[in-house]
């Protein structure tokens, strides 16, 4: 008995390394092929490279202006997620602690909104951040929080039910005001939904294309922006392409790496809910 | 905090104010322009229903849809398949398990856009050169026929999606208790058994929540559309919500593709609406 156990999971274990390798494939084949010349391609895609090509890199590196994207993209995303955390936070304590018929219809409305797909709403959105001359990084970062605040007010309204009112009525006895009330006494106490908040918002908007694709110049582009108009310059140059890919995706591999577990938490808490 | 402190309103003005502006507002300019020949700046007369009797009879717009169904479609079979097989084999007791989880969740973590065009690459010149190495004609000339960019876009999809549901079901599965397990197994239930009659009813709600997001996920994709096949061959491939991008900024046809977006939000909202339907349901039952 015992050991027929022993080898149902030792198969079980030899599938899950295979299904591993299969997941890991395409990044496997990507890089190898980054390092390989044209012709190399061209003779063969499955086989280390001949000589190991460093150069498609720094041109790569180059073409994306891979510094400056890099800069637009944290910029963008972090001050996105920042102001999200800060006023979400705020709306949903405030939403938890007015029990009135017109808060809880506005939580309504919040949660209704995240039924609105964003092509029903892009065009005219566009349009009237056009006519203000607010198609801008400025322009892109408030759209972010139109957009994010929703689902982060949801989690925040949830997370709410664990902090106890007693709290408010003491720091209020106390006689702080509700703006100290909730930065130095609730806030902290939010932080493990801040950071699922931070985290399900910040993979999205790094990834973003489509919105910022509408909202930036070429010249503030953010990496998925940039990444798009240097594959359309380089089509069958898959050498470089694959460079600039394999550039591209570096910093979320880091992240990932420092950040896994907070990050696989923060995703199963949002999507759970 | 009462309606007329002013604390709970400055609490609230920053979201109010955006999601009046960015959501609210231009949701319901598009449903009044989707009625008039709005141009993106100004509308000149209405229209009443001229663009949705249009739109129907639309052969590029009626195709994306029907394209989006069938990618729906087979994007959750497929999806929940591999999300439940990862969960099973990761929540055994296996020396990988961390390592595996990390892997299979990895795709998520980076933009539709860029897996896109790597797998591009591995659609075009590695399917092409497996072929020529297995002689398998069929694995030649992929994303240049309707079906191979179908099929090209639901294995993304699936590639990309699935460590997400294996997210969800191991959180379902790491809450069934392991007693009842080992009681089955000492009363001697084969392994089959145990899955069927303890673990399947008790994921079951699992099932419902990974359903309705990558059904309503897949309705929703734009990004790998774009990369992987550009909607091509012939704009064969080519979903609903490129199908408005593409009516708004390449055609100019802004209270056209408005239409069409109102459209849009009615299938993701009956969808989306369905599933609370049935969570209110099952929590009933419970």
């Amino acid at each position: 008995m015992k050991n027929k156990e022993k080898k149902s999971l030792f198969s079980i274990e030899i599938l899950g390394l295979l299904l591993g390798l299969l997941w890991i494939a395409p990044f496997y084949l990507m890089i190898v092929n980054a390092f390989k010349t044209k012709r190399d391609i061209f003779s063969g895609v499955l086989g280390l490279p001949e000589t190991w090509e460093f150069d498609n890199f720094i041109q790569a590196f180059i073409d994306l202006s891979f510094l400056k994207s890099l800069f637009n993209s944290v910029m963008i995303t972090g001050l996105s997620v920042g102001i999200i955390i800060i006023f979400s936070s705020m709306a949903g304590y405030a939403l938890a602690r007015n029990k009135s018929k017109f808060s809880g219809f506005l939580f309504f409305v919040f949660v209704a909104a995240m039924l609105i797909p964003f092509q029903s709403v892009m065009i005219p959105l566009i349009s009237i951040f056009g006519q203000a001359d607010m198609l801008n990084a400025a322009g892109l970062i408030f759209m972010y929080l139109g957009f994010g605040c929703s689902l982060s007010i949801f989690l925040y309204h949830g997370a709410m039910t664990g902090v106890s009112r007693s709290l408010d009525e003491a720091a209020i006895i106390d006689g702080a005001n509700r703006f100290q009330l909730f930065w130095k006494i609730i806030f902290p106490l939010l932080k493990p939904i801040s950071v699922t908040v931070g985290i399900l918002n910040v993979i999205w908007i790094w990834n973003d294309y489509l919105l910022p694709s509408l909202v930036l110049s070429e010249a503030n582009a953010t990496i998925p922006l940039k990444m798009f108009y240097f594959f359309g310059q380089y089509t069958k140059q898959w050498h470089l392409a694959l460079a600039g890919l394999t550039i591209a995706i570096i910093p979320v591999i880091i992240g990932y790496f420092f950040a896994q577990k907070q990050i696989i938490n923060g995703v199963s808490e949002g999507a759970v809910k | 905090m009462q309606n007329r402190s002013p604390a709970f309103w400055l609490f609230l003005t920053p979201v109010i104010l955006a999601l009046g502006i960015v959501v609210v507002i231009p949701f319901i300019y598009g449903l009044f322009y989707s009625f008039t020949d709005w141009n993106g700046l100004r509308a000149t007369q209405f229209i009443g229903l001229e663009h949705y009797i249009n739109l129907f009879q639309e052969k590029e717009f009626m195709n994306s849809i029907w394209f989006t169904i069938k990618f729906a479609v087979a994007s959750v079979l497929l999806l929940n398949f591999f999300g439940l097989a990862l969960a099973l084999i990761v929540t055994r007791n296996i020396k990988t398990n961390n390592l595996l989880r990390t892997v299979f969740f990895m795709p998520n973590l980076i933009g539709g856009l860029i897996l896109g065009f790597i797998w591009q690459f591995i659609f075009i010149s590695v399917f092409g050169d497996v072929g020529d190495l297995l002689g398998v004609e069929g694995m030649k000339g992929w994303l240049s026929t309707t079906e191979t960019g179908f099929w090209g876009l639901v294995i993304l999809t699936s590639w990309q999606m699935a460590g997400y549901i294996m997210i969800i079901y191991i959180a379902y599965l790491e809450n069934i208790p392991k007693e009842l397990i080992e009681a089955a197994k000492i009363d001697g239930a084969s392994s089959f058994q145990r899955f069927k009659n303890i673990t399947f009813p008790l994921v079951a709600p699992a099932f419902t929540i990974s359903m309705f997001l990558t059904l309503s996920t897949s309705f929703k994709i734009y990004d790998q559309n774009l990369s992987l096949t550009n909607g091509g061959p012939f704009n064969s491939t080519q979903m609903v919500a490129m199908e408005i991008v593409r009516t708004a900024f390449s055609d100019n046809q802004m209270s056209y593709a408005q239409a069409k977006a109102v459209i849009f939000f009615l299938i993701v909202a009956v969808v989306a609406l369905t599933q609370v339907y049935y969570n209110k349901k099952r929590e009933v039952e419970m």
